[in-house]
């Protein structure tokens, strides 16, 4: 590569770079705005008198602590409960041979083609009937299993060689010792990528926590945070402190794992 | 130690019979080699004594038990794959360590027992290694030394030398002789390599179409070989193959083609009674010929290939349509495209009915 297609290529990505980040910055930035200075004429990057009083009031506003611990709970089993299943499911499709495996596994990848919007409507009925509206169990049910999930382990399962698990059969290790011990270390990076991908996706949930709770007290912060606009109108300043203490753990997770989501997406070719 | 005995064993998939018949008795402590071309079921009769194929009708015995119905674990087996099959998530000392957990043996006879394995594979200096940090050679001993850990009752190799290369596998072969021998366990080894089964077996199995072709010890399958199959696939380079026609001349039998005459001397006159004015194949090994001048050359064709080793020279002697293959002394000068003379003695004739392929002695 020569130098000036180089410096032509490195300055359109790192242009792409800054557009992207600049609202982030922006947001981060104004968080620290009085509301006077955010809704202006003259609009400046830079907060003129900076003040944590938008974070104060936030964190005062009761909820949010509990909005937090919802969006943790919620995140974390259902991530849990993907993995376990996911893994479980796709084991069972890559290296068992059964009657009937193909067509459950194109029963289970049919369930991918319809789109969760038209899901709502019946979930929300079901889960009406099982009274599970305002209870953690009616915002995590339609998440506990995923289809993708059982897909993408399934396809990394089947590159583990018959012979590790048939060695070990022949030792005598009994199956469950086998998942876990043999099985479950040589997809870890997969399992670590399903894993990234399902916690910031509930994490970040809107739609059907919004449905199914009526509670204050069962809102996750996506839902929670919806709720600052309230009848006089949109109050930014707290939007903008408390969404920025919501992508806080998204943040932090991605650093930690960065490496694990740029496997990840490189290997799935989803796009996180 | 055990033996282990087959009867009546087949194995279908579907409607395609893979392993037909096999009846055959393992004795304890001995190494058992298995051979034949790929597709022939010898690796199916393997994984079915492992359990890890079903049986489809007949009976394994390992020991005095019947093995049919018993998980691979209940089976006291050991199984070295030929990908070796070794967990690469532990070092070697784990992956011995590993299959000894499952028996629930106190800690320090798992110690003791992972370092007389590694020991007796020389693996001592590569034990927390993992083994992706191994070469081919070293993957294979470990294999090997899990599958001794145990201390099972029978030892069975699926191939296990293929994936190495040629140095390393002669280096092999005796070293998992050396082995077997050391700890006296039953061994079943599946190869496609007649050298493999010639070096180290007590008795070879040839296997052709998912039956047995032949049982015995390597020099007798290889001196008498039952049919034109086994005759052909053991030895190095293959048996030689003529289509010829007895007929009678200068004051006895002569078997007779394109570039061929053999003067049959009278034991062979009497045993091919049966074949006089009909087709019959006559066989003879490339390393039993000699360079022949014009008088008493048995097969003369022009000479297609030379190929000089320094220590001797195989040419190929066109045959009518057919090349022979022949070993010669570096004296024997062929030149390509001459005419080329070449003799054996009666005893290294060998005689097949193309009907049946089976050898007439």
């Amino acid at each position: 590569m020569n130098r000036a297609r180089r410096v032509t290529i490195y300055g359109l990505l790192i242009a792409g770079g800054l557009l992207m980040i600049f609202p982030f910055v922006w947001s981060v930035l104004s968080s620290f705005k009085p509301p006077a200075e955010i809704l202006t004429l003259n609009p400046q990057l830079v907060p003129r008198e900076p003040t944590l009083d938008n974070y104060r009031e936030v964190l005062a506003s009761g909820s949010f602590g509990r909005w937090y611990l919802n969006s943790l709970i919620v995140a974390v089993i259902v991530t849990v409960s993907v993995c376990l299943f996911s893994s479980l499911a796709g084991y069972s499709l890559a290296k068992y041979r059964y009657a009937g495996r193909t067509v459950i596994f194109m029963a289970i990848l049919s369930t991918m083609m319809i789109p969760a919007e038209m899901l709502v409507i019946p979930w929300f009925i079901t889960g009406g009937y099982l009274g599970l509206s305002d209870t953690y169990l009616g915002i995590m049910f339609p998440g506990l299993i995923s289809a993708f999930g059982v897909f993408l382990m399934k396809q990394f399962m089947e590159g583990i060689p018959d012979a590790l698990i048939e060695s070990a059969r022949i030792d005598g290790t009994s199956e469950v010792r086998i998942f876990f011990r043999i099985v479950l270390p040589l997809v870890r990076p997969a399992l670590a990528s399903l894993a990234i991908f399902t916690f910031v996706s509930n994490w970040d949930a809107f739609l059907w926590p919004l449905i199914i709770t009526n509670d204050r007290a069962l809102f996750t912060l996506p839902v929670g945070l919806q709720s600052f606009a309230g009848a006089h109108g949109v109050e930014y300043h707290l939007v903008i402190a408390a969404a920025n203490l919501v992508v806080l753990p998204v943040l932090v997770v991605f650093i930690v794992l960065q490496k694990q989501i740029i496997q990840g997406i490189a290997l799935t070719g989803v796009k996180g | 130690m055990a033996s282990v005995t087959l009867s009546n064993l087949r194995k279908a998939y579907g409607d395609n019979l893979v392993v037909k018949q096999f009846d055959l008795e393992v004795a304890d402590g001995e190494f058992l080699v298995l051979l034949g071309g790929s597709g022939c079921g010898k690796s199916t009769v393997l994984r079915m004594i492992a359990g890890l194929e079903t049986v489809t009708d007949g009976q394994i015995h390992i020991g005095e038990r019947v093995v049919n119905d018993l998980e691979p674990g209940e089976r006291d087996i050991a199984f070295v794959f030929q990908n070796y099959a070794l967990y690469p998530h532990m070092n070697v000392r784990r992956n011995m360590e590993f299959c000894l957990e499952n028996q629930r043996l106190p800690r320090a006879e798992i110690v003791s027992r992972v370092e007389d394995a590694a020991r007796i594979v020389h693996l001592e200096p590569l034990l927390d290694r993992l083994p992706a940090q191994l070469s081919g050679g070293q993957r294979q001993r470990v294999a090997i030394g899990r599958a001794i850990v145990r201390r099972s009752k029978v030892l069975l190799m699926d191939e296990p030398l293929s994936n190495l290369d040629a140095k390393l596998r002669s280096e092999m072969r005796s070293e998992i002789a050396r082995i077997q021998e050391e700890l006296g366990i039953t061994t079943v080894y599946v190869t496609h390599d007649q050298v493999e089964a010639m070096t180290m077996a007590d008795r070879i199995v040839v296997i052709h179409d998912g039956l047995i072709q032949q049982l015995g010890a390597p020099m007798d399958v290889f001196r008498r070989p039952v049919n034109r199959f086994v005759a052909g696939f053991i030895g190095s380079p293959s048996m030689n193959f003529v289509d010829v026609e007895l007929a009678e001349g200068g004051g006895g039998w002569r078997a007779r083609a394109e570039g061929v005459d053999v003067p049959l001397p009278e034991r062979w006159t009497r045993r091919l009674e049966g074949y006089r004015g009909k087709p019959l194949v006559l066989g003879f090994r490339p390393q039993a010929v000699a360079a022949a001048g014009a008088d008493d050359a048995m097969f003369t064709g022009p000479v297609q290939v030379v190929e000089p080793y320094g220590t001797e020279t195989y040419i190929k002697v066109l045959l009518g349509e057919e090349p022979a293959t022949g070993r010669l002394e570096p004296d024997d000068q062929p030149v390509k495209g001459e005419p080329f003379g070449l003799s054996v003695s009666p005893e290294d004739l060998f005689f097949f009915d193309p009907e049946t392929d089976a050898a007439i002695y």
